[in-house]
């Protein structure tokens, strides 16, 4: 079996212009709602404390939100995973003791409902919290910037600087959905949105080997071609890839429960987004930043010695 | 060409049969178990502990599948929970006769139910964090600014007796911030106690400044003294945690130091976090008070056993078992007290424990000790209301200075213990919650079997899809998926990292894009087999060609890896998983699938066709 039988090279790069003005449209609407609706932070960033509460039957949200308003606390509650746990959520208060929160919304809830159980608890502080959002951000930093070096290192800085713009963006959007739709911004989401990042520039390289080595291969090819018959060369590939990575992400989304759910999710955008930067969006910036044979490929020396990385002859 | 020296094969079986033994203990599943272990400094938990402890399961008739003497814990293995529960109580009963006072924390626990063989190569299974075995985690803040504002306060003390000693006088000494003030008439005074600081008072830094008609000494501590004092307060207080966590029978407390002024305490399966806080913020004291000499005589002792105490005072049972009457009157109080270290008699050279106190205890001290040469007096700890006489040493001479020691009728050990019990006694400096996490047992649960499943039917998806895709290249790459998956979970059970739920979805994730190596290999051979290849050069250049891109890709994936460890909680159990399964994944994918390709079609002479699925449409 095969999907793509692919027999001559597609013309990616003839529509550069368009890809890279979807691109744009797209980082621009991310980048309008990260500012204007902003991430919907979990307590682990922001403090507060967030407590988890299983019943037996069906939770009466709303009576949950009166009794505990009645108690005078302030707080957000709402189902989730199922109809039968509730999760409470409420932000950090001054003169507050946190050590003794808990214990009276636990206590008060079993007033009413003996079969409430205590199924977790997350207090975090507020230095603990903006801690906690420094390291995040200094993460996605040395991230970007290692990538860089490395295939800088690798192959050029054009290609360094591409792969990582292009990378970039897909973690822009991800954040502008979350942004979008409100969905909470937590730690296990930090995770997935750097291993996405991983995940694409990984992507990008694959494109990047390919390109290097057609520009070793194909000697009388100009810039253009060089890079149409590499993404070409590499497409059913990238699909196949990204099409098992996702059966992982669907899975972990169908089956992982509502602690994987955002997860599952972040990594579902990262994965779309990915296939689609990586291939049409780092390649045209490579060949706007203007890469050339030269770059990789020492001239021939008289005599005819071969370049070791020609390819394979017969 | 497409073949392996024989003992490559042997090389890689090798591997395989060593990831396979360690992950074989997780398996088993666990045993229930009684944990018993020390709560006190003295007690010991040895041989002796462990027959007293069969003999009094065999004693009761209960039935046990397995003893495990380890340094610090004693570990009775059970067929069910049942007979885990009546054992705690019997083994809790007879180790603990007064149940007000226990000496060994008997908590209930969990152990690898995997066969003897396994423990002893070192064959565990995985650890589990909190978030999949339920339990209690706290990090606590150590308040420094108090512990050197304390600090200082007990200098300034020193420092006001050591001058009214050399008679030098002074207009008051005053803490502003952190820093201490001494005012003075006249310059000379000043050079004076200037001196004073700089022979008796290392710690303190000394600059001399000028205010209207007074001259003035602003001292200042010393950075290495700041630094000593608040290491100084860090272990301390994580010693008393130490302490108060035995009282919660917890089977393995993890008690540590996080940063420079930080504590974590993580209680797996404590479920009661009202009580567990409760404990963690006590405030205990130590107290110094005579014993009472005159009337401790054998019948008073023994009327007193009985609850008989005289009129103003206390009756007391010391460590080793000798009784001890106590006046009611406190000499001083554990705030008094600066340091507590072991050490040796400089004279004798016996083991002996070295008190510091602070200017006011030490003039209190030297008072008391003038007015009772050869009486005793008594050390307690109070906690809770209760108290227990730590040491109650024979005062030989009147003590000046605030330097004692305690020495005579002591080990090593117990000049050790002593010196800890007495340091542990009470925080240096207040400490605060700034983060706490409590998982129930049953979201635990929840959590190992919804991640187990993700993992489970992700896997099984990606078997199926590359089986059909590539036919007998997709199985082997399966194979080597699945490999993969062997190494890595053997890797987890043998570095013992914590896995928790981020890390199963790391798990999941790392096959997932794993098996990008194999689709990466598999595509190139069927485009050399386009190209013309023969099958054994396809198979040689596919794989050769590959590698380059899979290293080139790994690698940017593991430097993402390796800057994710930098953040705490979550994301580090995530990207521990994640930077593991990079390296299993580049060996699976590239040398296991390799091998069984060349197992398959290396050793044939002629090989007219790969199962690789359909090439022949060009």
């Amino acid at each position: 079996m095969e999907f793509f039988k692919i027999r001559r090279t597609i013309p990616f790069m003839r529509h550069a212009l368009i890809f890279n003005v979807i691109s744009a449209v797209t980082f621009l609407a991310a980048v309008f709602f990260l500012a204007y609706r902003g991430l919907n932070f979990s307590v682990e960033f922001t403090g507060g404390t967030l407590i988890e509460v299983g019943y037996q039957r069906s939770a009466d949200v709303e009576r949950i939100r009166r009794t505990l308003d009645g108690a005078g606390f302030k707080a957000e509650v709402q189902n989730f995973g199922s109809s039968r746990e509730v999760l409470i959520r409420m932000h950090l208060e001054k003169n507050q003791s946190s050590a003794d929160l808990s214990r009276k919304v636990i206590e008060i809830l079993k007033q009413e409902d003996s079969a409430a159980e205590l199924r977790r608890v997350e207090f975090v502080g507020p230095q603990v919290g903006s801690e906690l959002a420094n390291l995040g951000s200094v993460a996605l930093l040395v991230t970007a910037v290692a990538i860089v070096l490395y295939l800088w290192m690798r192959f050029e800085w054009r290609f360094g600087l591409s792969a990582i713009v292009a990378n970039l963006h897909d973690v822009v959007i991800i954040l502008g959905c979350f942004a979008f739709f409100q969905w909470e911004f937590s730690l296990p989401v930090l995770a997935a949105v750097l291993a996405v990042l991983g995940y694409s520039v990984n992507e990008s390289v694959v494109v990047f080997d390919r390109v290097r080595e057609n520009f070793r291969k194909m000697r009388k090819a100009s810039t253009v071609e060089v890079i149409d018959s590499a993404i070409t060369g590499v497409i059913s590939r990238t699909i196949i890839t990204h099409l098992c990575t996702q059966m992982m992400a669907t899975t972990m989304l169908l089956f992982g429960g509502p602690a994987l759910h955002y997860f599952a999710l972040a990594l579902t955008i990262g994965i779309c987004f990915g296939i689609y930067s990586s291939v049409l969006v780092a390649s045209p910036l490579v060949m706007w930043l203007g890469a050339k044979r030269d770059q990789f490929v020492k001239p021939l020396k008289r005599g005819g010695a071969r370049d070791e990385h020609e390819g394979a002859v017969v | 060409m497409n073949r392996f020296p024989p003992w490559k094969y042997a090389l890689i079986a090798l591997a395989i049969v060593a990831a396979f033994l360690y992950t074989l203990p997780n398996f088993f599943g666990e045993s229930p178990a009684v944990q018993v272990s020390s709560v006190k400094a003295t007690v010991k938990v040895d041989g002796a502990l462990m027959a007293r402890a069969e003999d009094t399961l065999k004693a009761a008739n209960i039935p046990y599948t397995g003893v495990l003497l380890e340094q610090t814990s004693l570990r009775v293995r059970f067929g069910d929970t049942d007979t885990q529960l009546k054992a705690k109580d019997t083994i809790d009963h007879a180790l603990n006769p007064d149940a007000s006072n226990p000496t060994y924390v008997v908590a209930l626990n969990l152990l690898p139910a995997s066969p003897r063989w396994l423990t002893a190569i070192h064959a565990l299974p995985m650890y589990l964090g909190l978030d999949l075995r339920g339990g209690v985690h706290f990090l606590l803040q150590v308040d420094m600014q108090a512990a050197i504002t304390k600090r200082l306060e007990s200098l300034a003390g020193d420092l006001r007796s050591q001058l009214r000693e050399r008679d030098i006088r002074h207009g008051g000494i005053t803490r502003e911030g952190q820093t201490l003030r001494v005012r003075f008439r006249d310059a000379a005074t000043r050079d004076k106690a200037r001196e004073v600081i700089a022979s008796n008072l290392p710690d303190l830094n000394v600059a001399e400044r000028e205010d209207g008609q007074d001259w003035l000494l602003v001292a200042t501590l010393k950075p290495e003294a700041i630094k000593r004092t608040q290491e100084y307060a860090l272990k301390q207080n994580i010693t008393t945690l130490h302490n108060r966590i035995n009282e919660l029978g917890v089977a393995e407390p993890v008690i540590q130091q996080q940063g420079a002024d930080r504590v974590l305490v993580q209680l797996p399966g404590v479920q009661d976090t009202a009580k567990a806080k409760d404990i963690l913020g006590r405030t205990a004291s130590l107290e110094i008070r005579m014993a009472d000499e005159e009337r401790m005589n054998p019948e008073a002792l023994a009327a007193a056993a009985k609850g008989q105490v005289p009129f103003g005072d206390e009756y007391y049972v010391e460590r080793n078992g000798q009784p001890l009457l106590v006046k009611k009157q406190v000499v001083l109080t554990g705030d008094r007290l600066t340091d507590a270290q072991p050490g040796f008699d400089q004279q004798t050279n016996e083991p002996a424990v070295h008190l510091r106190l602070d200017g006011q205890g030490a003039r209190i001290f030297q008072e008391v000790t003038r007015e009772n040469v050869g009486k005793r007096m008594a050390i307690l700890l109070i906690e809770k209301g209760k108290g227990e006489v730590i040491t109650a040493p024979v005062i030989r001479s009147e003590i000046p200075g605030g330097r004692v020691q305690i020495s005579g009728r002591m080990s090593t050990t117990e000049a050790a213990d002593v010196a800890l019990l007495l340091r542990a006694g009470a925080l240096a400096a207040p400490m605060e919650i700034i983060e706490e996490r409590t998982v129930g047992p049953s979201l635990g649960r929840d959590n190992i079997a919804k991640g187990f499943n993700a993992t489970r039917w992700g896997f099984v998806a990606i078997v199926a899809f590359m089986s059909i895709y590539y036919v007998l290249f997709g199985l082997i790459s399966s194979v080597a998926l699945g490999v993969n998956l062997l190494f890595l979970v053997a890797l987890l059970s043998l570095l013992q990292a914590t896995l928790t739920l981020p890390g199963i979805a790391a798990i999941a994730l790392t096959l997932g894009m794993a098996i990008d190596a194999n689709v990466l290999i598999n595509e190139r051979i069927r485009e050399e087999l386009r190209g013309g290849a023969t099958p054994q050069a396809a198979i040689a250049a596919g794989y050769e060609r590959a590698w380059a891109t899979i290293l080139d890709s790994n690698v940017t994936t593991l430097v993402v890896g390796l800057s994710l460890l930098m953040v705490p909680g979550a994301v580090r159990g995530f990207a521990v998983v994640h930077c593991l399964g990079i390296g299993t994944s580049m060996f699976s994918a590239v040398v296991v699938s390799r091998a069984i390709v060349n197992l398959v079609y290396g050793h044939r002479r002629r090989v007219a066709h790969l199962s690789i699925g359909d090439t022949a449409w060009t």
